[in-house]
């Protein structure tokens, strides 16, 4: 399978402070990866270097053979942790004008989402709740037909029932030249849709292996695994 | 049709476990068609690449067919069914007599509670009601 994201010997400080340290991850298509970590371990430092949108102090990032910039932007759909819309428009409004900045966008997915989960067009963003707002940022990335797909924290907010469709639409949009990156805490619910599991701690790849092997090797799942690991 | 997943075993080994449990029992039928992976990991909500590696096992051990084009069937090879669904019935036995000698019972015990459970059915051959519902939440 082809590989879709490499990151060699990547550094990245804000100060003094060094959040990525000698940071190496790859992942081949048709991968669905898991990223995990304690709370300032540097997964949304990560997400944001591959997206272009911080630069790395040192080391390399190449996305599907692209250095982030725009070759690399239209092929990785990515779902920032914080609210990036402009919270005055329209849900409509906003399918119309992610439709405009990427050529792979399906506005039909996005609209047959939408209506799946009960979300009005006509709403403007800002009168939506957290959870709403969340599934609205995730319809637009899953609608996109991208290489890799980035998600930072996207089952964070939303009730259950619509987490078990947000990760149906992931398992749906399967396809074997895409991968898919999501940090999440939520570990139990997303393990059976994941194929590998990668541990980030203080800024490094701890353990980047698959969830059966956890399984089979360690007898444990990997939330377990995690609340072991990571132990307070 | 609920896939039940625990969650310290590997994920394939429970879903080649649940489609085992699927083709001996008849719910899907000898030389019947199976749903596509994507379908079936949607269904049971895995990773599809898991649910490949699932259909890839009952494939080798001949329980599941690829056809290039057409799809996965399953086997006609009433034999073999029978022989896997002996061999299911027989791990649940083992594990039962383990759980029963765990609370202490000998094997003639065992036999003679067991004896005992069956022949306190209903006289017109009717199962107690408790296993009839057992049942039926097990498929």
């Amino acid at each position: 399978m082809a590989e879709l994201l490499r990151c060699e010997n990547v550094w990245k400080g804000y100060g003094g402070k060094q959040v990525l340290m000698d940071f190496n991850l790859q992942v081949d298509g048709g991968r669905i990866v898991g990223l995990l970590g304690p709370n300032g371990c540097g997964k949304t430092t990560f997400m944001k270097l591959v997206n272009g949108l911080l630069v790395p102090n040192q080391g390399q990032i190449l996305i599907d053979g692209y250095a982030p910039g725009p070759e690399s932007k239209a092929r990785v759909s990515y779902l920032p942790d914080a609210n990036y819309l402009p919270d005055w428009m329209k849900v409509e409004d906003l399918v119309v004008m992610v439709a405009d900045f990427f050529p792979d966008f399906d506005a039909a997915k996005a609209i047959a989402m939408l209506s799946d989960l009960k979300i009005s067009g006509l709403e403007r963003l800002k009168t939506l709740s957290k959870g709403t707002k969340e599934k609205v940022q995730l319809i637009l990335a899953m609608s996109r037909q991208a290489r890799l797909y980035m998600l930072d924290e996207p089952i964070g907010g939303v009730d259950p029932a619509a987490r078990d469709y947000i990760l149906n639409t992931i398992i749906g949009n399967y396809n074997e030249n895409a991968a898919v990156i999501i940090s999440t805490h939520l570990i139990m619910d997303i393990e059976q849709v994941l194929d590998e599991a990668v541990f980030l701690n203080n800024g490094q790849v701890m353990l980047h292996k698959s969830v059966d092997a956890i399984r089979e090797e360690d007898g444990k799942s990997v939330d377990d695994l995690f609340r072991e690991v990571f132990r307070c | 049709m609920g896939w039940q997943l625990n969650k310290n075993q590997p994920i394939y080994l429970q879903l080649v476990a649940e489609l085992q449990s699927r083709i001996v029992s008849g719910v899907y039928r000898p030389g019947g068609k199976i749903d596509a992976v994507r379908d079936l990991a949607a269904e049971a909500a895995v990773n599809p690449n898991t649910m490949q590696r699932a259909l890839a096992e009952l494939e080798q051990s001949g329980l599941l067919r690829a056809e290039r084009t057409a799809g996965r069937f399953v086997t006609e090879d009433a034999e073999l069914i029978a022989s896997v669904r002996r061999n299911l019935a027989q791990e649940k036995i083992n594990a039962f007599m383990w759980d029963m000698s765990t609370l202490g019972y000998r094997r003639e015990e065992i036999t003679a509670l067991m004896r005992e459970t069956v022949e306190g059915e209903a006289p017109d051959g009717a199962p107690p009601k408790e296993i009839m519902e057992g049942e039926r939440t097990h498929g």
